[in-house]
């Protein structure tokens, strides 16, 4: 099972080596690990994807919070939470699919940031759920490159949906 | 300008600012270290320079990871920080097993090492190694200094890290133009540890669980480790098997956390401990365990491991909760604290039937050996050992059989008294170690139980004993073996001696090339007389004990058998 971890950490240069070194020596699989500033210079919050049942995910957490740097740590299992992936995909997109593309990325409310002859480079956020629906219907018009972020959470303080 | 007036200027910007060697130098001094173990080195020189007018007794080892156990050695016997000093590059690298071993059994231990100029860090420069990366997964912290503004608090902190919760070692590179760059301190240092809780009081409710399950327990069983050493929680621990009445097995790092002498105690518990301690730990309904981890030489088979028990786990370090074994009362917490607490709850209860039950296994299976024989046998040199030392010598060990036969017969009653590699499994631990627990304890009789080839990998710092003229003993259990692969080659591998023996060196010659003093004990008899004269002696001593080559430890439970499916108890048996 997926879960996702949020630890504040000290942003102190060897931190996340720190951290992704005990995910490799303890053999802890990491789905995505996503690493910024927060509000605080002192401080970067790392978000932390890990597959496994609750026994693994438990010592994560407890792992994650002895290494002296990491200020904090959060399961959000279970929790009001939102997540989101960005991503940014070049479709292969010939000028007479173009219009049924622009509509799929209307759909997903994407963003085209780039624009060739032959491609169109697209911005998509969301739940990773809905990153990869967009990646199944780009499919078939072809798929030229994809990055992505991973997943960068934060608990809901209100417990409804607002939709942005 | 004249001579004079440009010394009289140098004076005076020195009298507002330091060094960064200087500082270092105060700042440990600050700390209450006076012995530390260190190798010179070109980036180390301005702090080697500082030391050298210090009031700091500088042990040099003959190699860094020698230096490195020593300090480690000092840390267990003392109680206090081990403290050792490399250079860059292979000095630092050279510290890794050390470092290792001190975080395996939760040692503390602070790491200084020199680094290359800031401005070369990352160039391949002469002897630059990347230290903080190397060693990052074999401490508990460490960190790089390329502010000296930084460098006295991240040395408070590298103190503090160290000594505190589950101690561990500590690493502090410090480039040299760092040491050499000088700075007018502002102020007292703050520590800046947002990340680094210690958390001593366990929770009142659980503390009240577990006395309640120890009261209502029958058949209970207390499993001490090294963390009732550290936490200095002996005292509270016997009062508590007094009170409560119960026995008590040690892991190899909790032996002399208990008194092996009294009733209560059975012994060594796991692959090579005893067999009433693993019978009483596969049959318990309640097992306690204070300050161990459930590794896996203590808990064999782990599904199958006191499958009759509730488990209460008392601990300073989360991550030990519940890793291996799953656990029904945890207590998150200092063991003297959580212990004291934990008296004020527990009742008396007479569980003469459980005694009674252990008694007879202990009769029946205690450690042994055959006495008959005319070869030396191992163990009888260490019952020897411990018979003439009444027991209050300081014991370090190789890691191996020679570790395994002094686990089990010598008697251990004080805390601080049985040094060994328990985590890691370090060959070569044992001498440098002694060398640590006979700086920390000049008046004791410190004695290295060593194998032969464990004595190879480090024999060297014999001549750091001879410099610093420590009488440490060291007794070879010689058998011409890598005894432990040697046990396992006879036992799993056919006899197939594949590269477990080796042409070994005569050690009295070595010892004696060394200047210490060195002799071959060859015949059983010889022996009593033999370990007179080693604890007689003042001088640094090698006795090379040519025991019985083919001897094995039993009993054993081979790796993923249950506790209670021990090999050997025949021959114990047989022998009793």
């Amino acid at each position: 099972m997926k879960h996702i971890i949020s630890a504040l950490v000290e942003n102190k240069p060897g931190v996340l080596a720190h951290v992704a070194g005990m995910f490799a020596a303890r053999a802890f699989n990491i789905d995505s690990l996503v690493v910024g500033r927060t509000e605080d210079p002192k401080l970067s919050r790392m978000t932390i994807v890990v597959v496994g049942d609750d026994r693994v995910v438990e010592q994560v957490r407890k792992q994650l919070a002895k290494i002296v740097p990491v200020v904090k740590v959060q399961d959000f299992a279970g929790q009001p939470m939102v997540a989101r992936d960005l991503m940014l995909i070049t479709i292969s997109a010939p000028a007479d699919k173009r219009p049924e593309i622009l509509s799929l990325i209307e759909m997903f409310k994407g963003r085209v940031v780039d624009i060739s002859t032959k491609q169109l480079m697209v911005e998509v956020s969301g739940p990773e759920s809905k990153i990869e629906a967009f990646i199944d219907a780009c499919k078939p018009y072809g798929i030229k490159n994809v990055a992505r972020t991973g997943t960068i959470a934060m608990p809901r303080q209100g417990q409804a949906e607002v939709k942005s | 300008m004249s001579p004079k007036s440009r010394s009289a200027a140098v004076s005076a910007d020195k009298s507002t600012s330091k060094a960064g060697a200087q500082i270092i130098v105060d700042t440990l001094i600050d700390l209450g270290v006076d012995t530390m173990f260190g190798y010179c080195g070109g980036v180390v020189l301005p702090l080697f320079d500082r030391l050298y007018d210090a009031p700091i007794r500088v042990i040099v080892p003959r190699h860094e990871q020698g230096g490195c156990h020593m300090a480690d050695g000092y840390a267990r016997a003392s109680g206090k920080v081990g403290v050792v000093i490399a250079t860059s590059g292979p000095g630092a690298c050279n510290l890794v097993t050390g470092l290792a071993t001190a975080l395996m059994d939760s040692v503390p231990l602070v790491a200084l090492t020199g680094q290359v100029r800031t401005e070369l860090i990352g160039n391949d420069a002469f002897q630059e190694a990347d230290t903080t990366g190397i060693t990052r997964s074999v401490t508990k912290y460490n960190s790089i200094v390329k502010d000296i503004k930084d460098l006295s608090r991240v040395i408070h902190e590298a103190f503090y890290i160290a000594s505190t919760s589950r101690p561990g070692p500590v690493l502090v590179d410090i480039p040299v133009d760092i040491q050499v760059a000088r700075y007018e301190a502002d102020g007292p240092v703050k520590m800046d540890l947002p990340g680094y809780k210690v958390q001593t009081k366990g929770h009142t409710r659980q503390i009240s669980a577990t006395a309640a399950a120890i009261n209502k327990s029958e058949k209970p069983v207390l499993y001490v480790g090294g963390g009732v050493v550290t936490a200095n929680a002996s005292e509270e621990l016997r009062a508590l098997a007094q009170k409560a009445h119960l026995p008590v097995t040690m892991t190899l790092m909790g032996l002399g956390a208990f008194d092996q002498n009294s009733p209560e105690s059975l012994d060594m518990l796991g692959m090579h401990g005893s067999a009433y301690a693993n019978y009483a730990v596969q049959e318990c309904d309640l097992l306690i365990a204070i300050g161990a981890r459930f590794d896996d030489r203590v808990t064999g088979k782990v599904k199958t491991f006191a499958p009759n028990a509730k488990i209460i786990h008392i601990d300073i370090d989360p991550t030990s909760i519940s890793k291996n074994v799953i656990v029904d009362i945890p207590v998150v917490g200092d063991a003297k604290y959580i212990l004291t607490e934990l008296l004020k709850e527990v009742e008396f209860r007479e569980r003469a039937a459980w005694f009674k039950r252990i008694a007879e296994w202990k009769k029946k299976l205690p450690f042994t050996y055959d006495k008959k024989v005319s070869t030396i046998k191992p163990q009888y040199v260490i019952e020897e050992l411990c018979r003439q030392t009444k027991g209050e010598a300081i014991v370090t060990t190789g890691v191996g059989q020679n570790q395994m036969w002094a686990a089990q017969f010598f008697k251990f009653s004080r805390p601080r008294q049985f040094i060994s590699s328990g985590g890691l499994g370090t060959m070569g631990y044992g001498l440098p170690a002694a060398i640590g627990a006979q700086i920390a304890r000049p008046d004791a009789t410190v004695i290295d139980i060593d194998g032969d080839h464990s004595f190879n990998m480090t024999m060297t710092e014999l001549a750091t004993a001879v410099e610093h003229k420590l009488p440490i003993k060291v007794c070879i259990l010689n058998n011409g073996y890598m005894g432990m692969p040697r046990q396992w080659q006879e036992l799993f591998y056919g006899k197939r001696y594949s590269c477990s023996c080796l042409q070994n060196p005569n050690y009295a010659d070595v010892a004696k090339a060394l200047g210490a003093a060195g002799e071959t004990v060859e015949k059983k008899a010889d022996v009593p007389k033999a370990i007179e004269k080693l604890l007689a002696e003042k001088r640094p001593c090698v006795f090379d004990f040519r025991i019985e080559r083919e001897e094995n430890v039993w009993p054993m439970v081979a790796a993923g058998k249950s506790l209670n499916e021990m090999d050997g108890l025949d021959i114990l048996e047989s022998m009793a």
